[in-house]
């Protein structure tokens, strides 16, 4: 049994503790949003936030975020409130959408360390995050768009 | 004056041991260095192919990039140095890299501390003479500041370093152990440093 602070809460989850965290999130917690794509770190679509950083779930052994916050997808926001999330539906980003809940998490530690990221610092935080519908353009409209919404809010703030 | 008797035989008693311990400290730098140029720069032409080699060479090639494969090509994803060595912003080494190698053919290696050098230090090796690879490491200011004692530690027991010895699953290995990786550093201290011409 180990214990796990998952979205602000914290969980008991009755796993061996060098499970990978990404099955701990989806099968033993339910929380599906964090999807598996690769399994060895490559695709990005397994991307949740340790301690506000991204890592990916899929070789992250849960023993390791014990004590540490866990955010994934479902706790980006309780209400699709978080910039990345508005701006990722008024563009219209996802087609397919399997991999946008780890575009999304990369996107939100980028926007969380560079408030107003170029087209480059677009590109170095998000190669790693592999889109196989190629939306890359509207991801990166996105970001652009989430960063104007988050300057425009600490304005009106 | 009786009662300082005591202290006064404990500030010599001090003294003597401080006395004792800087003479054999001497003792032991004399007996650590005996100057050989010949000698240590064979040793550190022995240390080059490690150095060389795509285990070490990934992390202190030319560019603000990591390299991958023996075949030294650019990291995949686009990975970035960084200001401090560690990634840039959601693409930090520890995203993937654990304090391990993660089991299995072509998962991410991982060792305690996953970084390159940072950018105001890049150590880069690739493209650079054995001399000039070997100014470069000795150089106080491009090396954080470690002396050649601190090398020789830094190469000896750094986890970092020692995970070119136990890459996972299907990486190669520098050309020789370990040991005489370290044996060699030693030797290139200990007669005197002198870099390859």
């Amino acid at each position: 049994m180990i214990t796990l602070n998952v979205n602000g809460k914290r969980l008991e989850v009755d796993v061996d503790p060098s499970t990978p965290l990404l099955w701990v999130l989806r099968d033993s917690l339910g929380l599906t949003g964090t999807k598996y794509g690769c399994g060895m770190a490559q695709c990005g679509a397994c991307t949740v936030h340790l301690d506000g950083q991204a890592i990916r779930s899929c070789v992250k052994r849960a023993s390791d975020a014990v004590g540490r916050q866990i955010t994934t997808i479902e706790g980006l926001s309780t209400d699709l409130s978080h910039p990345l999330q508005r701006a990722w539906i008024e563009i219209d980003v996802p087609q397919c959408g399997y991999c946008q809940s780890g575009q999304i998490m990369s996107a939100a530690v980028l926007l969380a360390e560079n408030p107003k990221p170029s087209d480059d610092d677009i590109d170095d935080a998000m190669s790693g995050n592999i889109c196989r519908c190629g939306t890359y353009s509207r991801i990166r409209e996105a970001i652009h768009r989430a960063a104007e919404m988050k300057t425009a809010g600490r304005r009106a703030e | 004056m009786t009662y300082l008797l005591p202290r006064l035989t404990t500030c010599v008693c001090i003294l003597f041991v401080i006395l004792i311990a800087l003479l054999l400290y001497s003792v032991k730098t004399d007996a650590l260095v005996q100057r050989d140029d010949a000698r240590a720069k064979a040793a550190f032409l022995a240390i080059i192919p490690v150095l060389k080699h795509p285990r070490c060479l990934n992390c202190h090639a030319n560019g603000d990039f990591p390299r991958q494969g023996d075949d030294n090509h650019i990291h995949a994803q686009n990975v970035r140095r960084g200001p401090f060595g560690h990634g840039v912003t959601a693409q930090k080494c520890s995203a993937c890299h654990q304090e391990e190698n993660v089991a299995g053919l072509n998962m991410p290696p991982g060792a305690p501390n996953w970084h390159l050098p940072p950018p105001n230090m890049p150590m880069i090796w690739e493209g650079k003479t054995p001399g000039q690879i070997c100014q470069q490491m000795k150089d106080p200011k491009q090396n954080h500041g470690k002396s050649v004692e601190g090398i020789v530690e830094h190469v000896t027991s750094d986890k970092l370093v020692l995970w070119g010895w136990n890459p996972g699953e299907g990486r190669t290995l520098p050309p020789i152990s370990h040991d005489e990786f370290a044996a060699k550093f030693q030797e290139w201290a200990k007669f005197g440093a002198a870099c390859p011409d």
